[in-house]
């Protein structure tokens, strides 16, 4: 029984016991339902051992959307705590638990897998690639990621939520003041999925340097490429960072090491640098793939090329140097001297910059465009607007001295979702309407998604404006409620109705999603939208092998040169055998003893721990040691799916 | 003869034990904390290099701008990371 203590929730209500319940049904229902319906072996061949860039890019887009869904829950119940004074709904150990989860769940499990999953989907197609270059590398990313999000996500009903913050910062994150294992939680999920990203960001450089397709140089990349190349630089140089500190937190808080403790040496204001220098990359990782996004659409449905591609790409690299120089701008306020805070001051305002010259060149494209308002375009129009205006209060923020005002406010807050709401989930949202008949060979409802950005975007305002109002009045941050007398009251209410419409939003997506799959037409044929970039080249749905032929390309635009001036894009129409790479579930089963390893070590088990970190080295062998030359699809078989699919139209 | 002979690499290790010696002097001989540390960092980082372009072969192929490129990238994050580090956490507290 003893034994047993360590896994009760310390601080447990209804809510929780009844989420326990449902879990716990949810997983008999899935086990009986793949039971039921004999899909295990379909489940496991076609899906958890596949190393299919788009299969293992849509798998990232339903974890995404899963977690979007937790943490929206998360920020709803804040929402509701907040919408009156004094409300009891929550008490403040709930409040620090919701807002740390809600903070980790929509950065690190729900916006990281959702650019994951267009990185994964489209990149290898806008270059003309057959897959990324480590396949095998891939499916161990994505299910490394998937299981340190469950890991985390069971911490609220196995041994108790972290309650630190999601900046997680020492000491209270330390064993003195924050004593359930809530924090290891945070530790060891983090650091296992972190690991899949660094491996991303490895497998898509390698990818978007080597397997262009013939006459695709650098400068003829696709906008979206080129973003994503720049975001995983960005992840190869930043994550290491993170991984260090985590490393350094998961001893002081294991091991009695001594690195963010306030005695014996230790520097418990390290961590937060240590957290900002991946963290600030981190917010421009996010970011780019989401500009990239918008370049395309916007094009698109401009009808014009990209204006200013060249700056853009400059802007982008800019970007990719600047993001590393302006991290002390998120503790402008812990101590260090004019000196500092002026230096990092004038950096974090002169990233604005490259980020304005982007906006600019958006606006142009549109200039004296044909622009049609499709779903995509719509939610890129509203960006812009919403998205300056998060970008201004930054700038805002950026002065240290103004800062002592906003720091820690709600104020703050506002910016952040600010930029992330309409920059990086407007982002996510267009690309999934733009890329779903790529992915599933028929189109969202037109009229459903734009009601449904209308309704983010509304939502989004009552939610988020009077956050600056308030902040500025002195309503601090992470702060589970206010006394009637400041006044808060109203504006928090209105917050709540934003936060309300907003959810109906998202829930439209969802139903959007069951409505299309009923009722929408699979006649669509290769090229929907009308676009201009390559991936749009072969068939909708994606064939295994994705162009039967290798395409030629001889401008950003290989699909609009194709269409509109004559260009060839596959010279040669006579198949080859293609060489595919083979399935594997070693990627799923080390996954998963990993997951057992970050379990461990979270509660110190210490025997299983060393079993699973032996296991996760047998793994590794195995792959050294293994002969794996994958297989050919012959030429009668691309016959036959070529012959199916343009059967289709 | 040239083929036969590695002059590059059998230079770049006689260097390489050259400043292993170096570095190794720091703990046999008598000498203060800052010319020690000093002399470490120094021949680390030369140490660093020759093992890069002598026994890595950076430079030695045609993706040898990219190498650099990385190198130099990643050259330039680390030392913003250190000294905005030392500035923001000890010189300017």
């Amino acid at each position: 029984m003893e034994f047993l203590e360590r896994f009760a929730v310390p601080h447990p209500s209804i809510a929780i016991y009844a989420s326990m319940v449902a879990i716990g049904l949810t997983m008999i229902a899935i086990v009986a339902g793949l039971t039921y319906f004999k899909k295990w072996g379909y489940l496991w061949r076609e899906w958890l051992t596949t190393v299919d860039h788009k299969r293992i890019g849509i798998m990232y887009l339903i974890s995404a959307l899963l977690m979007l869904f937790r943490g929206g829950v998360d920020a709803i119940m804040m929402r509701a705590q907040l919408s009156a004074p004094e409300n009891t709904l929550l008490d403040a150990q709930h409040y620090n638990e919701i807002f740390t989860t809600h903070g980790v769940v929509m950065i690190i499990f729900m916006a990281m897998p959702f650019i994951f999953a267009l990185m994964n989907f489209v990149v290898p197609l806008q270059i003309g690639a057959r897959d990324v270059a480590f396949p095998r590398l891939n499916a161990l990313s994505f299910w490394l990621f998937f299981m340190g999000a469950m890991l985390f996500n069971i911490s609220f009903v196995i041994g108790g939520s972290p309650d630190a913050g999601w900046t997680s910062y020492f000491p209270l994150a330390g064993n003195e003041f924050s004593t359930s294992v809530g924090t290891n939680y945070y530790m060891l999920a983090i650091q296992i999925s972190g690991i899949g990203s660094l491996m991303t960001g490895i497998n898509m450089i390698t990818t978007i340097l080597k397997m262009r397709a013939p006459g695709m140089t650098l400068m003829k990349m696709p906008m979206f490429t080129w973003s994503s190349f720049i975001a995983n630089v960005i992840i190869v140089f930043a994550f290491p960072v993170l991984t260090v500190a985590l490393a350094m937190g998961t001893m002081d808080r294991l091991f009695g090491t001594q690195f963010f403790t306030m005695e014996n040496g230790g520097m418990d204001m390290l961590w937060a640098n240590l957290f900002w220098v991946w963290g600030h990359p981190e917010v421009y990782i996010l970011i780019l793939p989401a500009f990239g996004i918008y370049s395309e659409v916007i094009s698109t449905f401009s009808r014009k090329n990209l204006y200013g591609y060249k700056s853009m790409v400059a802007s982008m690299v800019v970007i990719s140097l600047m993001s590393f120089l302006v991290w002390a701008h998120h503790f402008f306020t812990m101590g260090q001297g004019a000196l500092t805070n002026s230096i990092f001051s004038i950096t974090t305002m002169a990233i604005a910059v490259p980020t304005g010259v982007k906006i600019f060149n958006w606006l142009l494209t549109m200039w004296k465009g044909k622009i049609e308002i499709t779903t995509p375009m719509l939610y890129s129009l509203l960006f812009i607007p919403l998205f300056t205006l998060g970008g201004v209060t930054g700038v805002m923020l950026a002065m240290s001295a103004a800062d002592y005002q906003y720091h820690n406010t709600m104020f703050l807050v506002a910016h952040f979702h600010n930029v992330i709401i309409p920059g990086v989930v407007f982002a996510m949202l267009a690309g999934l309407t733009y890329y779903w008949p790529k992915m599933f060979g028929f189109m969202l409802n037109e009229r459903i998604g734009k009601w449904t950005a209308w309704l983010l975007s509304i939502g989004f305002l009552l939610a988020f404006m009077p956050m600056y109002i308030t902040g500025l009045d002195g309503q601090a941050r992470r702060m589970y409620t206010y006394s009637e007398a400041t006044g808060f009251g109203p504006l928090n209410m209105i917050s709540f109705v934003g936060a309300i419409i907003m959810a109906v939003g998202f829930a439209l997506i969802v139903y959007n999603v069951y409505y299309s799959t009923r009722y929408a037409s699979r006649d669509i044929g290769e090229d929907p939208w009308d676009a201009r970039t390559l991936e749009w080249a072969t068939h909708n749905p994606v064939p295994e092998y994705n162009f039967a032929v290798v395409p030629e390309v001889r401008s950003s635009e290989a699909l609009w040169d194709a269409k509109k001036h004559g260009h060839v894009l596959f010279k040669d129409r006579n198949y080859k055998k293609i060489h595919m790479p083979n399935n594997s579930g070693v990627p799923f089963i080390m996954s998963l003893i990993f997951f057992v390893w970050g379990f461990s070590f979270i509660f110190s088990l210490w025997i299983p721990a060393i079993l699973a970190t032996i296991g996760i080295l047998v793994c590794m062998a195995h792959r050294s040691f293994e002969q794996d030359h994958g297989h050919y699809i012959s030429v009668e078989e691309i016959e036959e799916t070529e012959t199916k699919m343009r059967g289709a139209k | 003869m040239k083929e036969l002979f590695p002059a590059k690499q059998v230079l770049g290790f006689a260097f390489s034990l050259v400043l292993t010696v170096i570095a190794l002097a720091v703990y046999f001989l008598d000498m203060s904390f800052q010319t020690g540390m000093t002399i470490l960092l120094v021949t680390a980082f030369v140490q660093a290099g020759v093992q890069l372009t002598v026994f890595m072969h950076a430079g030695e192929t045609d993706d040898k701008g990219a190498i650099y490129l990385n190198v130099y990238y990643g050259l330039i994050i680390a030392l913003v990371t250190i000294f905005g580090t030392l500035l923001a956490m000890v010189w300017d507290m």
